[in-house]
């Protein structure tokens, strides 16, 4: 078991065709993901990666002709909304948005729209998803994880493959790893992952990675304080960032004495959440 | 991206917000002209980026064109916040009745635009949130349905606006909407909005705030850019497609991605070192990005040491290595530099940096334990 991604997805890759998806799908086909294809307008009929994976014009044609039941975007933020829509319009139930620098007003419309549909969108602008031995969305390196029971949500990118990474050389596995972005917006949030990681058979510790910005963190602390059995550990980025500077992610940002670490690392010791001083200390508490 | 109060009203004045007759000048010569054109008294305003222009004594009141002149004079010449004054607004002065705050965010938790409107205008806003949350009527905003007609009257109801100036008030609430919709704002704020002593309202001071990510479709904005006041650094950092940010420390950092970055600095923090900037390389960096923010980072006279961590994924580790040893040839330095290589191709970085006298470390807290020591001069 794992949560999102397993053996029965069946992966479009939106935006096959550009640099970024064609080595990417390359990995993910090379790890074993079951990617039934690929879009691109203008280019339906082709075949990339010698004759692995079929073109489609648009993700409706490639779910008619593939079964397709998850999407991973690829596409430059100026038409990443649309890759998004276009997705949840074909019934595509789990979108993966990898792209970065979104417009937040078209995140905000983008979300209004998908949430009445029942549709599920992990990011945007993050690394995606990765169930280790099994399947692989998105871009985490699949050879610093290995299968184990340990779940892991972040907010962060490479953060996140340093946490995995420390795991792997204490030996310790983890069920499925979810980048769910750095942006004020997304899709996907800690709470929702929580709560996945909380009903999974195989996950028994949940690793949560947070970051300076907005409240989300606060929230999390307040849901595993009501809701989670399983024990969850912490770490949050940013402790030393000066306020009103933007730390990369569009979604770091201290504002209006708002969304510091200390109160964040405060709210999760508050819910029981120890929370490690480095990415290296979240492995060793979890060894212990 | 932040716009001036001169540059935001006149956005405001296009989507029908009245706005005081006015322009700007960048000479007290100027200042005068314009003076004697709008005839009567007017407001010297300096057209800085930051907050507290007033106490800064950054805003005058001038009753005659010479007295314009002077006090244009004055205010160029000032500093506000470190930051050189080269443009003022002169606006015909009003008579003000009433202060009203106007004004349009993002609420990241609510996932929508809120609308926010108090009686209690003219004044910092934060200061009215914190002491008086209750003064501050919030409205959220359907992203696509947009602001609606009930909405407004929710706002002008809440604020016991006098009903005679209701109608004025939905040109004005509706014409800040469009302006926070069109222009991909994350700010669009009128503070005050004034009620004149004839009874109309007007919008005497303006703030917006441009999404960055939303520049490549904003681009008669992009191109008003204003970039007094920005780092010079950062500024370079950016023309690379690299994100720098200066601070206070004396360990440079070159690190791959905004999270690890940061945890970067704070595992500094914990061993007793201090960080000189949060430098991120971006996913996928190449040679040349990794020689321009090595020299960004050395530009910084701080810098004792330097601390590479870099976790290979989508970038790769002998890239990076190859970008280091090209900067080292070019900028002679007997800095000490700290470097922790992980993931993809990080072997055959370790293998191009051998020929180096480059400290190497395995784990994070090696790296940062070294780094901290090299900038003490212990290492």
């Amino acid at each position: 078991m794992s949560i999102l991604i397993n053996k029965d997805t069946r992966l479009v890759v939106q935006g096959v065709t550009g640099s970024q998806g064609l080595f990417h799908t390359k990995r993910m086909l090379d790890y074993g993901t079951n990617v039934v294809g690929g879009t691109r307008p203008g280019k339906g009929g082709e075949w990339v990666l010698d004759g692995k994976v079929p073109v489609f014009d648009t993700v409706k044609i490639a779910v008619q002709a593939t079964g397709a039941n998850t999407s991973v975007i690829f596409v430059p933020a100026a038409y990443a909304p649309d890759a998004i829509l276009e997705a949840a319009d074909a019934d595509i139930k789990l979108i993966i948005c990898l792209t970065e620098h979104i417009p937040v007003q078209d995140m905000m419309r983008v979300r209004k729209y998908l949430d009445p549909m029942g549709a599920r969108l992990v990011g945007p602008n993050c690394p995606g998803i990765l169930t280790p031995g099994v399947s692989s969305v998105g871009i985490i390196p699949s050879n610093i994880a290995i299968p184990g029971n340990v779940g892991v949500v972040s907010r962060s990118g490479t953060l996140t493959y340093e946490v995995l990474y420390a795991l792997k050389e204490l030996g310790i596995g983890s069920s499925t790893c979810v980048g769910i972005g750095g942006d004020p917006i997304n899709g996907t949030n800690f709470i929702d992952c929580l709560q996945l990681f909380e009903d999974d058979p195989q996950t028994d510790k949940v690793v949560m990675i947070g970051e300076i910005g907005g409240t989300d963190e606060e929230k999390a602390a307040t849901f595993i304080r009501e809701n989670m059995t399983k024990p969850v550990f912490g770490f949050i980025a940013g402790k030393t960032a000066p306020p009103g500077k933007r730390m990369g992610h569009a979604g770091a940002i201290v504002e209006g004495g708002e969304g510091t670490a200390e109160e964040k690392i405060k709210a999760l010791n508050a819910a029981g959440v120890p929370v490690a001083s480095n990415p290296e200390e979240i492995a060793e508490m979890i060894a212990k | 991206m932040k716009l001036h109060e001169y540059q935001s009203k006149r956005i405001f004045a296009k989507f029908g917000v009245p706005i005081p007759k006015g322009e700007v000048a960048t000479t007290p010569e100027e200042a005068k002209k314009i003076a004697q054109d709008l005839g009567g008294s007017v407001v010297v305003k300096s057209q800085v980026l930051v907050g507290g222009r007033g106490k800064a004594g950054g805003i005058k009141l001038a009753k005659s064109p010479d007295e314009a002149e002077k006090y244009a004079k004055e205010i160029l010449d000032l500093e506000i916040k470190g930051l050189p004054v080269n443009l003022v607004l002169i606006d015909e002065a009003a008579e003000i009745n009433n202060e009203i705050y106007l004004g349009i965010t993002n609420d990241r938790g609510a996932r929508m635009p809120v609308f926010m409107a108090s009686a209690a205008g003219g004044v910092d806003i934060e200061e009215v949130a914190a002491t008086t949350p209750e003064k501050i009527i919030k409205v959220h905003i359907h992203p696509l349905m947009g602001l609606q007609n009930y909405q407004v009257l929710d706002l002008a109801a809440g604020i016991s606006l006098p009903r005679a100036l209701w109608k004025e008030f939905d040109v004005i609430a509706k014409g800040l909407w469009e302006a926070y919709k069109n222009n991909d704002a994350t700010l669009a704020e009128i503070n005050p909005l004034i009620i004149t002593a004839d009874n109309h309202l007007k919008a005497v001071d303006g703030k917006m705030v441009i999404d960055d990510n939303a520049l490549f479709r904003q681009k008669e904005l992009n191109e008003q850019r204003d970039l007094t006041g920005e780092n010079e650094a950062e500024l370079k950092a950016k023309e690379s497609d690299l994100t720098f940010i200066k601070l206070d420390g004396d360990i440079g950092c070159m690190v791959n991605g905004a999270g690890l970055a940061m945890a970067t600095m704070d595992i500094l923090d914990q061993y007793g070192g201090s960080p000189a900037n949060f430098l991120d390389i971006g996913g996928g960096a190449d040679e040349e990005q990794v020689a321009a923010a090595l020299r960004i980072i050395l530009e910084d006279e701080n810098v004792k040491a330097v601390l590479f961590n870099i976790f290979g994924g989508i970038t790769r580790g002998d890239q990076v290595a190859k970008g280091i040893v090209a900067a080292l040839k070019e900028i002679k330095t007997d800095i000490p530099m700290v470097v922790r290589l992980v993931g993809t191709n990080s072997e055959e970085g370790r293998e191009i940096l051998a020929e180096t006298k480059m400290i190497t470390a395995k784990t994070l807290s090696e790296a940062a334990k070294k780094s901290v020591a090299a900038a003490k001069g212990e290492l």
